[in-house]
C-alpha cells in the first residue's frame, strides 16, 4: 500500500493537475470574456463570442470548485490559511467570478433591451478580467510568503493588511496571468469563430503571448534578484504528523531557484512555458488554430509547474514566522483521507474527462451568426 | 487566546444569510431537474411535440433559477475557509472529503450536462438528449447527497477521533461517515422537499395559465405531472421527516427537547406539545396544548424509553464540561511534552468531551481553573434558542401536512380532468406557491440554528471555528453580499415573472404544441 510520504507527493501533484485543469479550461473563458469588447464590435458578433463559451463555462468553473474542495480535503491548513489570509481578495473573486459571472452569461440575452445587454456585457468582461488578475496576485503572494503564524492549538493568526496583498511583484504576477489567459482565450475564439472575429482574436492573442513571454521572463529575474525565497533548514519528517511547528526554515533572496540547480530536469517547467507561448504565437493562424491552442495549454502547464517546482516542498510559506510555513510534508490530511480521496479521483476523473470531451465533441464547430439566430428562436442559445 | 465575539457574530450572520439565500434556489433546482427528466421521458415514449415544448419551457425557467444556484453556491464553499478557518483546520480531514467528492461526482456532471441540455437539442438524438437530462438531474441529486453527508457529520459526528499531535479531528472510518443514519435520513428528507418545491412551482404556474385560460393543453399536462410527483414527494417528506425526528431523538437530544419546549423529563412515553410559548429566561413553556404519549412514540419508538428534558440534558452537559476540563489540561501537558504517557491516558479517557472543555473558552482563558459559576453558565449555553426552534419546526410540519392535502386534491381533480372547473381551487394552488420555500427555510433553521452552540455537535463550539480576521473585513463582505444578492434577487424575479407572463406560446412555434405524435 502507499505510504504517507508518497500520498503527500501524489496529492501535491494532483493539486497541480487540478490547477492546470482549471487554468486551461476556465482560463479560456476568462480570456474570451476579457476579449469580448475588443474582438466583438456589433451585437451579432458579441452574441457569437458569448455562444462560443456559452455551453462550457459552467463545467469549466467546476475545476475551481473541485480545486478548493480538494485543498480543503487534502491540505486543510493550506485551505484555512489561504482563504482567511486573502480574505478581501477572495471576496472580490467571489463577487466577480462566483456570483456575477454565471448570471451575466445566462441573463444577458434574455431581454432585447440595449442597455440591459450592454450592462451585462460589461459584467461578462469584468468576470474575465478580475479572476484572471486575482489568481495571478494570489500566486504572487504565495511566492512572497504570507504573514501568519500558528499558536499551540494550531489556531491561525494573520498579521497582514489588505493593501499588503498589492505588492508590485504580486501585481506583476497578476499581469502575467492576464496575458497568459488572454493568449489562451484568444486562441479558443480563433477556433470557434470566423472572420472578422477570428482575425481580431488572433491579433490580440499573439500580442498577449508576446507580452506574457516578457512578463514571465521579468518575473523570473525578479524572483532571482528581488524576492525572498524560503528553504527548509531541518526538522522535517515526510512520514510525520501534519503539524507545521516542528521544523526550521530560513529565507534568502533567490532561494526559490535552489531546486533548479538541485534537479536540472526541473528546468523543463519554465522551458515549456516559454516554448509553448512562443509556438502558440507562431502557429496561431495554422489551420483552425487548434494546434496553437494546445501550445498555449502547454505554456500554462509550464507556468504553473514552474511555480510549483520553485517552491517545493513549500505550499504556503509564512513571511513573519518561518516555522509556521506549510510544507508538502506537514500540512496534509491523514493517510486514510489522502488514500480515500485518491481512490475517488481515480474513479471519477476518467469519467469526467470522458463526458466533458463528449460535450465538447457534440458542440464542436464554428459558431455562426445564422445558427445563433435560429437557435435563439428555439430558446437554445444565449 | 481571545476570541472576538463581533467577528463570530458577523461571520454567523453572513454564513446564515448566504446559506438561506442559496437555499432559495437549491430545492427548485432539485425538483425541476427531475420533473424535466419525467417530461422528456414522456416525449421520448409518445413522440408528442407538446412534451418536448414542456421540457423546454420549464427548462427555460429552470435555467434562470440554476444561474442563481450556481452563483450563490461557490460563496458557501469558500466561506468555510475565509470565515471559519479554525473549523476548516479542525475538521477538514473529515469534512473536506465529502465536499471534494461532491465536486468530482456531482458538480461536474450537473454543470457539463446543463450546457449540453440547453445547447444541443438539434445536435444529438432524442435518446441521447434524454440521457443528458437525466444525468443533469442525477448530478443535482448527487450533490445534495454529498453535502448532506458532510452536514450529517456536523449534526452527528461519527468515524473520527481527536489527534493531539495535529490538534484536529482525523478520519478513521469513512464508511460510518457515509452511512451515517442522520445523513441518509436528511438526504431523503431534503431531496423530497426539493421535489415538492419543483412540483409546487409547476402546478402553481400551470394554475395561473388555466386561470387566464391560456396554454390550456400545456398547463393541464404540466399540472398532472406536478400533482402526481408532488403527492409522492410530499408523502416522502413527512414519512422521512419523522424518521429524522426519530434519529434526532437518539443523537441530538437537546435539539429534540428544544423543538418540543420540554424543560423537564416526563414519564415515558412523553406527550407531544402541539402549541405552547417557550420562555427561555424562566425555563418554562406556557399555555401548552398536548397530545399524550405521541412524542415518546415518535422520538423513541417505544413506550418505556424517556425523552429527556432540557434541565436533565444541561445536567449531563455539566458533567461533560468537567470531563472536558480534564481533557483540556491533559492536552496542555501534551503540547509541552508529547511523550507524557499519563496525560495521554487522561486525554484518551476524556476525549469525547474535549469540545465541552472548549465551551469554557467563552468565559475564561484559563479553562483548567474555571469556576463553578462559569461551568454552570457554559452548561446552560448548550441550550439553543427554544422559542425559535419550537415555532419554526411547527411551521415546517404544518406546511408539510398541507402539501399532502393540496397535492392529493390536485391529483384527484387532474385525473378526473376537472381541475379547470374550480377557479377558487386554482387560486389556492397559485397562492400556495411560496409555501415550500417557507417550509425549506424553516427546516434549515431547525437543523442548523438548532445545532447551536455547536458547529460540530459536541465537538467544536461555533465561536471556536472562526478565522482570525477583522470585524471590519467581515462587515465589508457582508455588505458586499447583501448588495449583490439584493440586486440579483430583483433581476431574477423580474426575469421569472417576465417569462411566466410571456408563456410558452409566445416563445415557441404553434406546431410545437401538437398533441399528436410526429
Amino acid at each position: 500500500m502507499l505510504d504517507i510520504e508518497s500520498l503527500r507527493l501524489i496529492w501535491w501533484l494532483l493539486l497541480g493537475v487540478l490547477l492546470v485543469g482549471f487554468a486551461i479550461t476556465d482560463g479560456f473563458d476568462f480570456g474570451a470574456a476579457f476579449l469580448l469588447p475588443f474582438v466583438a464590435k456589433k451585437e451579432a458578433e458579441r452574441r457569437i463570442v458569448l455562444n462560443a463559451v456559452g455551453p462550457f463555462w459552467e463545467g469549466n468553473q467546476v475545476w475551481i470548485v473541485l480545486g478548493a474542495g480538494a485543498i480543503f480535503a487534502a491540505w486543510p491548513p493550506v485551505y484555512a490559511v489561504a482563504f482567511s489570509g486573502f480574505y478581501l481578495l477572495i471576496l472580490l473573486l467571489l463577487l466577480t467570478m462566483g456570483i456575477s459571472r454565471p448570471v451575466s452569461f445566462k441573463y444577458r440575452s434574455k431581454l432585447p433591451n440595449h442597455f440591459w445587454r450592454r450592462f451585462w456585457d460589461f459584467v461578462v468582461f469584468t468576470g474575465g478580467l478580475f479572476p484572471a488578475v486575482i489568481f495571478g496576485i494570489l500566486i504572487g503572494n504565495t511566492l512572497m510568503g504570507v504573514p501568519f503564524y500558528f499558536d499551540n492549538n494550531l489556531m491561525i493568526h494573520y498579521a497582514g493588511t489588505f493593501f499588503d496583498l498589492f505588492h508590485p511583484f504580486a501585481l506583476w504576477c497578476g499581469l502575467t496571468s492576464l496575458m497568459m489567459l488572454t493568449m489562451h482565450g484568444g486562441l479558443y475564439l480563433a477556433i470557434k469563430t470566423e472572420n472578422p472575429i477570428r482575425d481580431r482574436a488572433i491579433y490580440y492573442s499573439r500580442m498577449a503571448a508576446f507580452l506574457m513571454i516578457i512578463c514571465f521572463a521579468v518575473g523570473g529575474v525578479w524572483i532571482a534578484k528581488g524576492i525572498m525565497g524560503y528553504e527548509v533548514a531541518g526538522g522535517v519528517d515526510p512520514y510525520g504528523y501534519s503539524n507545521p511547528l516542528h521544523k526550521s526554515v530560513t529565507s534568502a533572496t533567490g532561494a526559490w531557484l535552489q531546486n533548479y540547480s538541485r534537479y536540472s530536469l526541473s528546468l523543463l517547467a519554465p522551458l515549456l512555458a516559454f516554448i509553448g507561448a512562443f509556438s502558440a504565437m507562431l502557429t496561431a493562424r495554422f489551420r483552425n488554430s487548434l494546434f496553437a491552442f494546445c501550445c498555449s495549454s502547454v505554456s500554462i502547464l509550464g507556468v504553473i509547474a514552474t511555480v510549483g517546482v520553485s517552491m517545493f516542498p513549500f505550499i504556503l510559506p509564512s513571511s513573519n514566522n518561518l516555522t509556521s510555513s506549510l510544507l508538502v510534508w506537514d500540512s496534509s490530511s491523514s493517510e486514510l483521507t489522502l488514500l480515500l480521496m485518491l481512490f475517488a479521483v481515480l474513479i471519477f476523473m476518467p469519467m469526467i474527462l470522458l463526458y466533458t470531451s463528449w460535450a465538447y465533441y457534440v458542440l464542436r464547430g464554428k459558431v455562426r451568426q445564422e445558427d445563433v439566430e435560429v437557435q435563439a428562436k428555439k430558446q437554445a442559445a444565449y | 487566546m481571545q476570541i472576538a465575539n463581533d467577528v463570530v457574530l458577523l461571520s454567523r450572520i453572513q454564513f446564515g444569510m448566504t446559506a438561506l439565500y442559496h437555499f432559495l434556489f437549491v430545492p427548485l433546482t432539485l425538483g425541476l431537474s427531475t420533473i424535466l427528466g419525467i417530461m422528456e421521458t414522456v416525449y421520448f415514449i409518445t413522440k408528442r411535440p407538446i412534451w418536448r415544448t414542456m421540457t423546454k419551457y420549464w427548462g427555460l425557467l429552470f435555467g434562470i433559477n440554476v444561474a442563481m444556484g450556481v452563483a450563490t453556491g461557490v460563496t458557501l464553499e469558500f466561506q468555510f475557509g475565509t470565515n471559519w478557518a479554525y473549523y476548516s483546520h479542525y475538521v477538514g480531514d473529515v469534512f473536506g472529503a465529502p465536499l471534494a467528492i461532491e465536486g468530482l461526482m456531482a458538480f461536474f456532471l450537473e454543470a457539463t450536462f446543463v450546457g449540453v441540455f440547453f445547447f444541443a437539442w438539434d445536435r444529438i438524438s432524442k435518446g441521447a438528449h434524454l440521457v443528458v437530462t437525466w444525468l443533469m438531474a442525477a448530478g443535482a441529486s448527487f450533490s445534495a447527497l454529498w453535502i448532506l453527508i458532510a452536514n450529517g457529520w456536523m449534526q452527528h459526528p461519527e468515524g473520527a477521533h481527536f489527534n493531539f499531535h495535529t490538534m484536529r479531528m482525523e478520519l478513521y472510518d469513512f464508511y460510518s461517515v457515509i452511512f451515517n443514519d442522520v445523513a441518509q435520513a436528511k438526504f431523503v428528507h431534503t431531496i423530497s422537499a426539493g421535489y415538492v418545491t419543483g412540483s409546487m412551482f409547476v402546478i402553481s404556474i400551470s394554475a395561473y395559465f388555466l386561470l387566464r385560460k391560456r396554454h390550456i393543453a400545456f398547463a393541464k399536462r404540466s399540472m398532472t405531472v406536478g400533482a402526481a410527483f408532488g403527492l409522492a414527494s410530499a408523502l416522502c417528506v413527512v414519512v422521512l421527516g419523522d424518521e429524522s425526528g426519530y434519529l434526532a431523538g437518539f443523537n441530538q437530544k437537546m435539539k429534540v427537547a428544544a423543538i418540543e419546549g420540554m424543560w423537564e423529563t416526563e414519564a415515558a412515553p412523553a406527550a407531544l406539545t402541539v402549541i405552547g410559548f417557550p420562555d427561555q429566561a424562566n425555563r418554562i413553556t406556557k399555555y401548552t396544548l398536548k397530545i399524550p404519549y405521541l412524542l415518546g412514540l415518535i422520538a423513541t419508538r417505544s413506550i418505556h424509553e424517556p425523552v429527556y428534558g432540557i434541565v436533565d440534558l444541561v445536567d449531563e452537559a455539566r458533567h461533560r464540561i468537567q470531563s472536558g476540563m480534564h481533557a483540556y489540561s491533559a492536552l496542555d501537558a501534551l503540547q509541552k511534552d508529547p511523550n507524557d504517557k499519563h496525560a495521554e491516558d487522561v486525554l484518551t479517557a476524556n476525549e469525547e468531551n474535549i469540545g465541552y472543555g472548549f465551551l469554557l473558552k467563552r468565559y475564561t482563558d484559563d479553562v483548567v481553573r474555571a469556576t463553578p459559576e462559569q461551568i454552570e453558565e457554559a452548561a446552560w449555553y448548550t441550550v439553543p434558542d427554544v422559542f425559535t426552534l419550537f415555532w419554526t419546526f411547527r411551521l415546517m410540519v404544518a406546511c408539510g401536512l398541507y402539501f399532502i392535502a393540496l397535492f392529493a386534491v390536485t391529483y384527484y381533480l387532474s385525473l378526473r380532468r376537472r381541475v379547470i372547473r374550480h377557479p377558487w381551487f386554482l387560486k389556492l394552488i397559485l397562492f400556495s406557491l411560496p409555501l415550500p420555500w417557507l417550509a425549506a427555510e424553516a427546516g434549515w433553521v431547525v437543523a442548523e440554528y438548532g445545532r447551536q452552540p455547536w458547529v460540530v455537535d459536541g465537538l467544536l463550539p461555533t465561536f471556536m471555528g472562526v478565522s482570525s480576521i477583522s470585524a471590519q473585513s467581515v462587515l465589508i463582505s457582508l455588505f458586499g453580499f447583501i448588495f449583490f444578492y439584493t440586486v440579483l434577487a430583483v433581476v431574477e424575479l423580474y426575469l421569472m415573472v417576465k417569462y411566466i407572463r410571456l408563456g410558452p406560446e409566445a416563445l415557441f412555434k404553434p406546431e410545437d404544441f401538437n398533441v399528436q405524435p410526429n
